[in-house]
């Protein structure tokens, strides 16, 4: 779905000609260190940021030819932006619906689903300015998925979520995946990517290190020692010795 | 204890002069405008002290109490002036809380604004120097009227503290600001007048002062250089009771403020009320209106545009009236218009990143344009239209109404065409959401300056037909040129309306990920 996508930032090449594949109905997980151009991977192809070369498809609608017919098919909940935080929380989501051009009576349905689904309900009448950041991101991906998306793309959907939210929205995007949904995450986290999706790829410093399904990926080890011995750079120094308190 | 809370406040002041170079000028400036601030006044107060006794007293006491004043307002209105000895950063520290008061109280005297005061209230004494026991009195006065300053404005922001870190007090404190702001110059030309007008008027406000707080300190040397030592034993009582009091209170917010830490108070709220979004139409335009009204009510940055609105009438009566003429108030309706049309120029700007929904939703530029005008009409048509009509009513000038409403719509509705262009194209630096309005962006500078400055200009320039008929209307006093102004202003307004939406639409759908990732820069 990815061909040869790159990006720079002035003399910084932040995506150096990415190449991926993401079946459709698969559970992607998309993995590196910080500063690997996971995020402006994903913003390059959901059409948030328009890429200096390469180009990406959505089921087959070029993303940057076709815009709105990409967007359509799409979800996003991209990391690191605001959101119009001086809405409650169940304007938000109502208006991410209404601004796909959905019926104002079923995006009412749907926002009353999502938010009781998100455990969002007793707070729908807040503020989203007033909201912790794990609310944040549940409200932010109520509003990816107020459209019913054939794709979800989630730039770190996990991050600051306590973990009884976590765990129910995994089960959400789960039963997304086996009806038939794609989903792309980014994380950190090793363990859950390991867990939780059937394909993986390792990015650093804007290329792909390794791609498959978790299983080919990690060859046998976890899927954590297998992105260290990937990556790199641990630090096995003895430093901090007067931290020990005996 | 107290002098390491000293030595940190010293400290703090010199690594912020080390931060970079142009803020050590910004400082150096600052401190030589005080200096010759001070000089001033020590020369002026030490003149003082040879003229008559009756117009010393009234000088020193209003000169006195504005000081105390500022000092108790200041902090009210520029939240975070002088935040550096934050109480609340104290609370992981075990200070015992006299000592801690002592230091906080003396180090509000550390810096430029406490010691100019210091300095102002101690040349009192080289004023009253005539007569010995008011000199001796009015040293013990002055370090007595720091001391209330210091306390006063300790008091006020401990206990904005609390108030503070609650957003809805934040968002309330920066929206009302502007007013004051805004009437500055009519409440000096008010002020300024009275005393122009009646001679008596400072004496008796003098008079009114000297038995306030604000007042009582500077007043006390006078009533001894008058020999009414019983007022002056009177006066002291006041003052010295004022301070204990103002202690006393700052000993129990500061007390409150060390054992609750900043929390926001969050009333939970459950669904159903959709608010505006309920009452717009249920389509992508009726939603980006919703919300984007939603934001002139709840979003300080717009909200302090609307609140400048009422004021706008007051404010060109104060403008009209130093030169006699009010004709100008006739033309509030234009010039609400235009400001208000101009108001959504930076709309994108002010989205900031949280435009990445709209570009996600892939809605249209045109549909996005024209919600966004949509939410602006709501509330600026009646306010135009009821700015253009009264003041015409109220002169008794009703004949001019077409061609004053030509003006108004015209203004009106080409400025909101040309904004709607603008912001497509245009992003700039504005304060970011949940910042104050006032405050200025680094780096906003010429570039945002010279858009401003040009975008006026062609606005004037779309503008010229409605203006060229309008001063044939007046030039010839022809009913029918009037009647043609408000034809051209609501025909070729409504054009530029559409042809500014469309165009302004089609560049928004070429350039949106150009736009999200230019207001991502401000962040």
């Amino acid at each position: 779905m990815l061909r040869g996508l790159a990006k720079r930032f002035g003399e910084k090449v932040a995506v150096n000609g990415i190449d991926l594949d993401v079946p459709a109905g698969s559970f992607y997980g998309l993995v590196g260190p910080n500063g690997a151009g996971k995020t402006t991977t994903l913003s390059m192809a959901t059409g948030l940021l328009r890429p200096d070369y390469g180009q990406a498809w959505v089921h087959g609608v070029d993303v940057w030819e076709s815009p709105l017919d990409a967007k359509r098919l799409m979800g996003i909940l991209p990391d690191g932006v605001r959101l119009f935080d001086r809405l409650t929380g169940e304007q938000l989501v109502t208006y991410a619906g209404l601004l796909r051009g959905m019926d104002r009576d079923e995006v009412a349905g749907r926002v009353a689903d999502l938010l009781r689904a998100l455990d969002l309900a007793q707070d729908a009448g807040t503020l989203v300015v007033d909201y912790s950041a794990g609310m944040t991101k549940k409200i932010a991906l109520a509003s990816a998925l107020v459209h019913a998306p054939r794709l979800l793309v989630l730039d770190e959907p996990f991050e600051s979520v306590d973990p009884v939210s976590a765990a129910n929205i995994r089960d959400i995007l789960a039963t997304y995946v086996a009806s038939g949904g794609t989903v792309i995450v980014s994380s950190h986290v090793m363990d859950l990517v390991q867990r939780m999706c059937d394909h993986v790829a390792v990015i650093a410093s804007g290329t792909v290190l390794a791609a498959g399904t978790v299983d080919a990926v990690r060859g046998g080890a976890s899927l954590e020692d297998r992105f260290v011995e990937l990556v790199g750079g641990r630090n096995t120094a003895e430093g901090l010795s007067w931290l020990r308190t005996s | 204890m107290v002098a390491h809370l000293l030595k940190l406040k010293l400290l703090l002041l010199r690594n912020s002069l080390r931060r970079s170079t142009w803020q050590l000028v910004g400082v150096v400036l600052g401190g030589l405008y005080g200096l010759g601030l001070l000089g001033l006044i020590v020369a002026g107060l030490i003149v003082l002290g040879t003229l008559d006794l009756d117009l010393m007293r009234t000088v020193v006491v209003l000169g006195g109490s504005a000081a105390v004043l500022g000092w108790l307002v200041i902090p009210l209105v520029a939240s975070g002036v002088d935040m550096t000895l934050d109480p609340a950063r104290f609370v992981t520290f075990a200070v015992p809380m006299r000592q801690l008061m002592a230091g906080l109280a003396l180090g509000g005297v550390i810096g430029i604004p406490g010691i100019v005061t210091l300095i102002a209230f101690l040349t009192l004494t080289l004023t009253w120097i005539r007569y010995p026991a008011a000199a001796v009195a009015a040293i013990v006065c002055a370090l007595c009227a720091v001391l209330l300053c210091i306390v006063g404005s300790r008091l006020i922001t401990t206990a904005g503290t609390t108030l503070s870190s609650s957003r809805r007090f934040k968002d309330l404190s920066s929206t009302v600001a502007i007013i004051p702001l805004i009437l500055l110059g009519p409440i000096f030309a008010g002020i300024t007048a009275g005393f122009q007008n009646s001679p008596e008027f400072a004496g008796e406000l003098a008079d009114i002062l000297s038995w306030t707080p604000l007042g009582v300190f500077v007043a006390v040397p006078a009533d001894l250089a008058a020999g009414d030592a019983l007022t002056a034993v009177a006066r002291f009582c006041i003052g010295i009771g004022t301070i204990a009091g103002l202690a006393y209170l700052w000993h129990k917010s500061l007390s409150h403020a060390l054992v609750t830490p900043p929390y926001n108070a969050v009333t939970r709220k459950g669904a159903g009320d959709l608010g505006l979004f309920a009452r717009f139409p249920g389509t992508p335009t009726g939603a980006v209106a919703a919300r984007a009204f939603t934001y002139w009510i709840r979003d300080p940055r717009y909200a302090a545009s609307v609140i400048v609105v009422p004021l706008l009438p007051i404010l060109l009566w104060f403008i009209s009236r130093d030169s006699g003429d009010l004709s100008l108030l006739n033309y509030l309706g234009p010039i609400t218009a235009f400001l208000l049309a101009w108001s959504i120029s930076a709309d994108i700007s002010y989205d900031n990143t949280a435009f990445w929904l709209h570009l996600s939703a892939g809605i249209s530029g045109t549909a996005d344009r024209a919600g966004r005008v949509l939410a602006l009409m709501v509330f600026a048509l009646p306010a135009v239209l009821v700015f253009t009509i009264v003041p015409l009513w109220l002169s008794e000038s009703l004949a001019d109404l077409p061609m004053m409403l030509g003006l108004s719509l015209g203004a009106l509705l080409t400025g909101a065409g040309f904004s709607s262009v603008l912001s497509a194209r245009y992003t700039y630096n504005v304060p970011l959401p949940g910042e104050s309005p006032f405050k200025t962006p680094p780096g906003t500078g010429f570039s945002m300056l010279a858009i401003q400055a040009i975008g006026w200009v062609v606005l004037m320039v779309l503008l010229l037909p409605e203006i060229a008929l309008a001063i044939a209307y007046l030039v010839t006093g022809d009913a029918v040129l009037g009647w043609l102004t408000l034809l051209a202003g609501v025909v070729l307004g409504t054009a530029v309306l559409i042809g500014g939406v469309r165009l302004g639409g089609a560049w928004y759908d070429k350039r949106g990920p150009e736009l999200l990732q230019a207001v991502s820069v401000n962040k």
